[in-house]
């Protein structure tokens, strides 16, 4: 095959790719990009939009209230997960395992808007948990479970643990027995063998499952919506009140570009573990 | 096209595409009726005598907030809706940017609507009916009558009341609540201006500190009926009378100082293909079948704009229908808000919601 034929298959290929990315991310973000400089009701070409956000303490703090919450669920649901993608993993037989990772992603088949107002119905005054504590004489009188951050946070882990099962579960697999028993050989302890060995191999999945929760939490408008009670915003809420009434596209591009850029500012901080390729 | 409309236009098209998509047909046919709409209007119940009479498919979209339904009519092709339904303040946005088609008033039932509701002054432009009012009702105390008490439900200053502490949601809409917030100190909601904004985020915050959430229409009601509070600032009968029979004790009030009126109208698109259909639709709305279905809808309940709607008694007795003449002598119309000040409203909500 010539270099010409080479390349002509090279760009056959990446064509498609190149066109989808054009078509449906890079113009879309130039339009919104442009669309944002010019405030809604403004004469002209402003940064008005993105000033507002940073002289607006309501405004910045909803960008610290997504990263705090972004930040929680996505530790959570590591913690959560790795232990669980383990037992899936290597404790599971594996004539099981199918059938466990079936169970496991059960969560995703259901309405993400059905399943936050499920827990709605748990998480309320009136709901199972608070009822069976009261009922068991562990609680005098029910808590605000519900309309809290705390219940966001269960929500988004409910879901993303799954998908971080998921990840570290592949990784997992992947990973020969044989360094676990070089390990011992060379007489480290199990706990040793985890720590320097299985837990470093794994981090590139890790990060896959940690990046990917982060960038869809940190997006995520149902469920702090449904179950944070909007007690306070966070910018997809942020985002979405610029539209509701007074049709802001401006003001809306501009906070969702900012949103871009801190989960691009994640996505460099990730970039090292993120590689298709394994080191 | 100026290069900056052209990316507005596009930028707004990736905000409405997801919107778009739920109507998945697209707005189907000229032969069909396409009607941009709110979530009263999309039960089988309204729409099916209309369709059968006249043998023709409606097809609605519903939408939330003038701002998102504007920009679905300014992404699609012209003469792809025929009727819209929008905030009765909002009709003139619409005919700004030359939306809508100019209604005769000898071909509606103009003067069966109670008076308070015609909202001649946003529905009616340079003389022309662009609107018509086709349901109300108010924002105002939404409450469970056997958890709190009635006579307290009589005064705003219940809702920044300690004694209310943590039962208390807000319905999530700034304008009626703001309303409700500038009636607690005094101010008349059609007469706000930026220096009453101080007073009125006070206000807010206390509410806030009391309140447990802020909530959406559906969870508002959630909240309501499943006890997680007692009650909710902004409610009234588009919350309590839909769900009055599985919960009686849910109630509203009218308090002293007053109550927001919300008022939607209809209106009818100048690019419609089907205008005589579009018509008819209004028509059929306004009538008092119509007005009985869509005042009793299973999305929300609220006051038929017209007097003559065959509700029930029972029904009339879930409203309040004999009591209307007394809530509309004290309720006053949602704030009408410039561009700037709308804007700097949205900014004081922000600020109450962020508050802890």
């Amino acid at each position: 095959m010539s270099v010409s034929t080479n390349t002509r298959v090279g760009w056959a290929s990446v064509t498609p790719a190149v066109l989808w990315t054009l078509v449906f991310f890079a113009v879309p973000f130039m339009a919104m990009a442009v669309a944002s400089l010019y405030p809604k009701g403004g004469d002209g070409l402003s940064l008005a939009n993105y000033t507002q956000f940073f002289a607006n303490p309501a405004y910045w703090r909803a960008l610290t209230n997504s990263l705090e919450v972004t930040a929680i669920v996505t530790v959570v649901s590591v913690l959560l997960a790795y232990p669980f993608a383990w037992i899936l993993a290597f404790v599971v037989p594996e004539r099981w395992q199918r059938l466990a990772l079936m169970l496991a992603v059960l969560p995703f088949w259901t309405s993400y808007v059905v399943r936050s107002y499920s827990w709605l119905l748990v998480l309320a005054e009136k709901g199972v948990i608070n009822t069976t504590l009261v009922n068991a004489g562990l609680l005098a009188e029910p808590v605000q479970l519900a309309n809290t951050r705390g219940a966001a946070v269960i929500g988004f882990v409910h879901f993303f643990v799954m998908l971080l099962t998921l990840t570290i579960y592949a990784n997992l697999k992947q990973l020969s027995p044989n360094y676990a028993k070089a390990a011992a050989d060379l007489g480290a302890s199990p706990f040793q063998s985890f720590i320097h060995v299985i837990l470093p191999l794994t981090l590139p999945g890790i990060m896959v499952g940690a990046f990917l929760t982060f960038v869809l939490a940190i997006g995520d408008y149902i469920t702090p919506q449904i179950l944070g009670g909007n007690n306070e915003l966070l910018m997809p809420q942020l985002i979405m009140m610029q539209i509701g009434r007074r049709g802001d596209f401006a003001s809306a591009s501009a906070l969702s570009i900012i949103l871009m850029a801190v989960v691009t500012v994640a996505y460099l901080a990730c970039a090292k573990w993120l590689k298709i390729e394994r080191a | 096209m100026t290069v900056r409309s052209f990316t507005r236009r596009l930028a707004g098209a990736s905000f409405a595409a997801l919107a778009l998509m739920g109507l998945s047909c697209g707005p189907a046919s000229a032969a069909d009726l396409n009607a941009l709409v709110w979530c009263d209007h999309s039960d089988p119940n309204l729409l099916k005598p209309f369709e059968d009479a006249n043998g023709i498919k409606v097809n609605v979209k519903e939408f939330e907030g003038t701002g998102a339904g504007l920009a679905i009519v300014e992404q699609s092709q012209p003469g792809d809706w025929d009727v819209m339904v929008i905030d009765s303040i909002d009709v003139r946005r619409g005919v700004e940017r030359g939306l809508f088609e100019p209604l005769a008033d000898d071909q509606l039932p103009v003067a069966d609507l109670f008076p308070e509701v015609k909202m001649d002054q946003f529905t009616v432009v340079d003389g022309k009916r662009y609107g018509i009012t086709e349901k109300f009702g108010y924002n105002t105390i939404g409450f469970n009558k056997s958890k709190v008490d009635a006579k307290d439900m009589e005064s705003l200053a219940a809702l920044t009341d300690e004694k209310y502490k943590g039962r208390i949601a807000i319905y999530d809409y700034y304008l009626p609540v703001m309303g409700l917030a500038a009636m607690a100190i005094g101010k008349k909601t059609a007469e706000l201006t930026e220096a009453d904004l101080p007073a009125i985020k006070d206000v807010l915050l206390k509410m806030k500190a009391n309140s447990k959430a802020v909530t959406d229409v559906v969870a508002s009601q959630t909240a309501l009926a499943t006890g997680e509070v007692d009650i909710l600032v902004g409610g009234g009968e588009w919350v309590t009378a839909g769900i009055a029979k599985e919960n009686p004790d849910l109630d509203f009030s009218v308090p002293k100082e007053g109550a927001v009126l919300w008022s939607q109208s209809l209106a009818m698109f100048k690019d419609s293909q089907n205008k005589d259909m579009a018509l008819k639709f209004i028509q059929y709305i306004m009538s008092p079948e119509g007005q009985a279905r869509l005042a009793t809808s299973s999305c929300y309940w609220g006051m038929p704009a017209s007097t003559k709607a065959a509700l029930t008694d029972e029904q009339k007795k879930t409203l309040r229908f004999a009591e209307q003449p007394d809530f509309l002598k004290r309720a006053q119309g949602y704030p009408a808000p410039s561009e700037d000040l709308d804007k700097k409203m949205q900014d004081v909500w922000t600020e109450m919601i962020q508050a802890q």
